[in-house]
């Protein structure tokens, strides 16, 4: 098939960007759709001429690299799918396909649709971690979680980091990458201990890092690509007013 | 050069013990002005970079990803291996440790591997600590499973992402270290040189990727936890930018690379559909356990099925060939990886592949679902149930156990595997060979360690399933916080490193060589190009059968290729701005010395072993013959310059408590 794609091109940060129109023919329906970027860049090498920079890597949906908005929808129109895995079978011949990096305050643009996601790092680092060293544990049996628990806690686990949440949010708020992680481990008996300091300080820091709030348009978990549900949101907002009343500080 | 192991005196089960119990220890105190550098934040990295914060020293991590949870530990599957015993089923630490020996093809050191195994409960209880979601049970107790090669249930796992569980877990503990101020990490850097002052490693070049800026990192000691080097082959399931540059430059500076043609290639992927194809994915080892393996008994149909003129479902049952079940009665589908990869080649070679390429054969789970549906159904109560009702309760089975594969498997696809057989094809996926290092880790480098698929020193010739992650964890958490201070407790007098001085210089303005040279190729073709034409060399003749003959050409063929890539590649934009092209070009280049020097191991190692199969050593039914006689010894090669032949070191493999024998799973 024959497509004209439709891309946002941008030297750096401080740089002006614009979108560049391009055209390819012969892209076969078996390609991903970051193979059919790979032949555009070749095609592009070809004539001398500077490759679109985006972001990828394991290509088989888990890593979270990829990150890019296509046609309006982060990692495209095909629901639960990262972009690396979604296939050109989900286009049309002469289709024209528009393609933008994550757009968000918190994520500069570093060049084309490479987005600086290191925020989310940092949110991390303010507490998304249970404190135990190496050597500290006892046996891995000693505590019994439930199973149906230790399930619902693997389903907010299950994120990636990619950032499509805070991209297809208008607020561009990051409230349901915090929430899985917050959710994942207050779920378990080896999270709880710390519970109240973690979502404090990790709700502290994502508004420090300048994402926005969460007005429940929900379009975050529609767009997910591993379907982290809302109810996880929900679960944050609970364990920090607790943890707010429950606190000393201010 | 005479290779010591630096094994510890003592019985096979002591050694360790009696070793951490000795190993001379910095104190606190001395900690706190030693500084590590570790490159890369994978399984091995980030474990190893968390604990070494934790124990007081200062810490340096390097990634050339945007954040160290991208690394590609993230995308095993299937499970980790612990001799914990849960099962009652007869497990213990000498069992995991004969298995690992044994699935080794007898081609690693029983001192490392006894030590992998002794460890490897820890980590479960680690990382069960660190909030890790393992498959439970009921009763709340964590559940196991069954992988390839062995006759016990040892591996822990998480759903199908237990590889992304255990690297967000060691992350976390990362993230900690680093909010502390421990660990210094360093995003969207790629480590392009290791400096050597006075023989001993003290740091690292590392190129900014944002800016393009190359930087002096000092340090007393450098760990690489840099993984395989499986692209040198373009196509395997590595992530795309998994690379061997590390290594490499380690190697370029006098480290040994030992066993590098040990290459695993995993019977179970998504086979290649066309030329545009930029990677592969795989398919767990545990469909293995219910899905069949065949490909047609007649070439008609077989090239009938090639050309969409018949599918699977028209090749009646007695014209099909259930050749793993045929070849290997007593393991049938599940014979450990090597074995499996080369009967679907045997097939394909013979004309029977079912893709259009030629190069696929079957994975069939109908069987599966009409017998989990008729046990579904006797289960409900529901007597004499029609074919139909069978057909959907199976698939529900199926898609309880696999669901999430069978899901991926129709997005890449197209085709739906609950009614259409899968159609695999063998892939490369993991290094076995890495950085030669003795039993603290520590390369003939002083100072320079080498942790996970880094190194060589656990896998032998063959790795077993769900024992990578059990390695790199390993290494990181438990074996190198305690054996770097074996090095480093000499080195409390030393003075911070200082980046300034002229090695560091030195190495700086080389590596801008080695840049400016790949930006002023001028030539017309892409990186990617001579990439993909390098590995298919390697993947024709160095992939899962080797001869001697074919060696010699492909090594040929190499030189050739490099001599074009300098001449004609081209390299866009410039080198002080965030460049893909070049980041690919620097590894690239490095790929052309590795690969031949992975043809020189393969064409030196006259046996089959493991995954290295050798078309001139097999017996008459096709099964690998090893020559314990002659090769049970690592090679481990020194690099001696740009077109100098590298010298082979060998270390004697040598076996105090298993015997060696013949893998046989007829």
């Amino acid at each position: 098939m024959k497509l004209t794609l439709k891309i946002w091109r941008q030297g750096g940060e401080y740089k002006k960007g614009q979108f560049v129109n391009y055209q390819l023919d012969q892209v076969s329906e078996h390609m991903s759709f970051l193979e059919m970027l790979d032949v555009l860049n070749e095609q592009l090498i070809s004539q001398g001429k500077e490759p679109v920079a985006f972001e990828h890597d394991c290509r088989e949906g888990i890593c979270g690299a990829c990150s890019m908005v296509i046609n309006g929808h982060a990692h495209g129109p095909l629901q639960g799918t990262t972009a690396c895995q979604l296939h050109m079978r989900f286009f049309r011949d002469g289709q024209t396909v528009t393609i933008e990096p994550f757009r968000a305050k918190s994520f500069p643009v570093i060049k084309d649709l490479v987005v600086d996601r290191s925020a989310f790092d940092r949110i991390i680092q303010a507490g998304g971690y249970v404190s135990v060293g190496t050597g500290q544990a006892q046996d891995a049996n000693a505590i019994p979680v439930e199973k149906d628990q230790s399930s619902m806690a693997f389903d907010a686990a299950a994120c990636i980091g990619c950032g499509a949440c805070v991209a297809a949010c208008p607020n561009a708020s990051a409230m349901l990458f915090v929430s899985a992680k917050v959710s994942h481990l207050a779920l378990l008996p080896q999270g709880k201990v710390e519970a109240k300091k973690r979502v404090l300080n990790m709700v502290r820091h994502m508004d420090l890092e300048g994402f926005g709030n969460c007005s429940n348009v929900t379009a975050c978990e529609a767009e997910c690509p591993k379907g982290i549900s809302v109810d996880n949101i929900a679960r944050m907002n609970r364990e920090y007013l607790s943890s707010v009343f429950a606190s000393d500080e201010d | 050069m005479q290779l010591n192991g630096n094994i510890p005196e003592g019985s096979l089960a002591e050694k360790w013990t009696r070793y951490r119990s000795t190993v001379s220890l910095v104190a606190p105190n001395n900690k706190m002005r030693i500084e590590v550098i570790v490159v890369g934040s994978g399984l091995a990295g980030a474990s190893a970079a968390a604990s070494l914060g934790e124990l007081g020293y200062k810490v340096k991590c390097f990634t050339y990803h945007d954040s160290p949870r991208r690394a590609h530990s993230i995308a095993a599957q299937g499970g980790i291996n612990a001799a914990k015993n849960y099962r009652n089923d007869g497990d213990s630490v000498y069992r995991l440790f004969y298995d690992t020996i044994k699935g080794g093809d007898y081609r690693s050191r029983e001192a490392n591997v006894y030590r992998l195994a002794e460890v490897s409960a820890a980590i479960i209880d680690q990382a069960v600590a660190q909030g890790v979601p393992f498959a439970r049970e009921y009763g709340g107790l964590l559940d196991n499973r069954s992988f390839g090669g062995v006759q016990v249930s040892r591996t822990f796992y998480a759903r199908g992402q237990t590889g992304q569980q255990l690297l967000l877990g060691a992350y976390q503990a990362l993230s900690r270290q680093i909010a502390l101020g421990a660990v210094e990490m360093f995003n969207r850097h790629e480590m392009l040189d290791v400096v050597l002052a006075d023989g001993k490693a003290r740091g690292i070049i590392a190129r900014n990727l944002v800016t393009g800026e190359l930087e002096r990192h000092g340090a007393h000691a450098v760990v690489l936890a840099t993984g395989g080097y499986g692209n040198v082959f373009y196509l395997s399931t590595n992530a795309m930018n998994c690379n061997v540059t590390a290594a490499w430059r380690a190697v370029r500076k006098g480290a040994l690379m030992a066993n590098p043609c040990f290459t695993q290639i995993h019977p179970t992927c998504i086979p290649v559909s066309g030329d545009y194809q930029s990677k592969l994915t795989l398919m767990s080892e545990s469909l293995r356990n219910d899905g069949r393996v065949w490909v047609p008994k007649k070439q008609e149909d077989a090239q009938a099925i090639r050309e969409s003129r018949k599918t699977a479902l028209e090749i009646a049952e007695e014209d099909r060939d259930y050749f793993l079940e045929r070849r290997y009665p007593a393991f049938g589908n599940l014979v450990p990886r090597d074995v499996a990869s080369r009967a679907a080649k045997t097939a394909c070679d013979e004309g029977l592949g079912v893709a259009p390429t030629g190069l696929a054969v079957y994975l069939d789970f109908a069987a599966a679902i009409e017998r989990y549906g008729r046990s579904k159904a006797n289960t409900l109560g529901i007597h004499n149930p029609d074919h139909a009702t069978i057909i959907r309760l199976g698939e529900e089975v199926v898609s309880e156990k696999y669901g999430n594969l069978f899901e991926m498997y129709e997005k890449i696809t197209g085709e739906n595997p609950y009614k259409m057989p899968m159609k695999i094809y063998p892939a490369v996926h993991y290094t076995m060979g890495g950085l030669w290092v003795d039993y603290n880790l520590e390369t003939n480098i002083p100072g320079l360690f080498a942790t996970g698929e880094c190194n060589f020193s656990d896998h032998g010739a063959n790795r077993l399933g769900a024992s990578a992650l059990m390695q790199g964890l390993a290494d990181g958490y438990f074996v190198l916080p305690y054996t770097i201070g074996n090095f480093l407790s000499n080195d409390i007098r030393t003075p911070k490193i200082d980046p300034n001085q002229q090695a560091f210089l030195d190495a700086e303005k080389q590596t801008q060589e080695r840049i400016d040279k790949l930006m002023n190729l001028g030539g017309k073709q892409s990186i990617e190009s001579f990439h993909r034409r390098l590995g298919r060399i390697m993947w024709d003749y160095c992939g899962m059968s080797r001869n001697a003959e074919g060696l010699q050409k492909a090594r040929g063929m190499i030189l050739e290729l490099r001599e074009e890539f300098y001449r004609d590649a081209f390299v866009p934009g410039s080198a002080k701005d965030f460049n893909p092209e070049l980041e690919k070009a620097l590894r690239v280049a490095d790929y052309f010395e590795m690969g031949e020097l992975m043809i020189l191991d393969a064409l030196n190692r006259e046996e089959s072993c493991g995954g290295h199969f050798r078309e001139e050593f097999q017996d008459e039914g096709g099964e690998a013959q090893r020559d314990d006689q002659q090769y049970a010894y690592v090679a481990a090669w020194e690099y001696k310059g740009w077109e100098e032949e590298p010298v082979l070191h060998r270390e004697d493999l040598v076996f105090e408590n298993v015997e060696l024998k013949t893998r046989s799973y007829k």
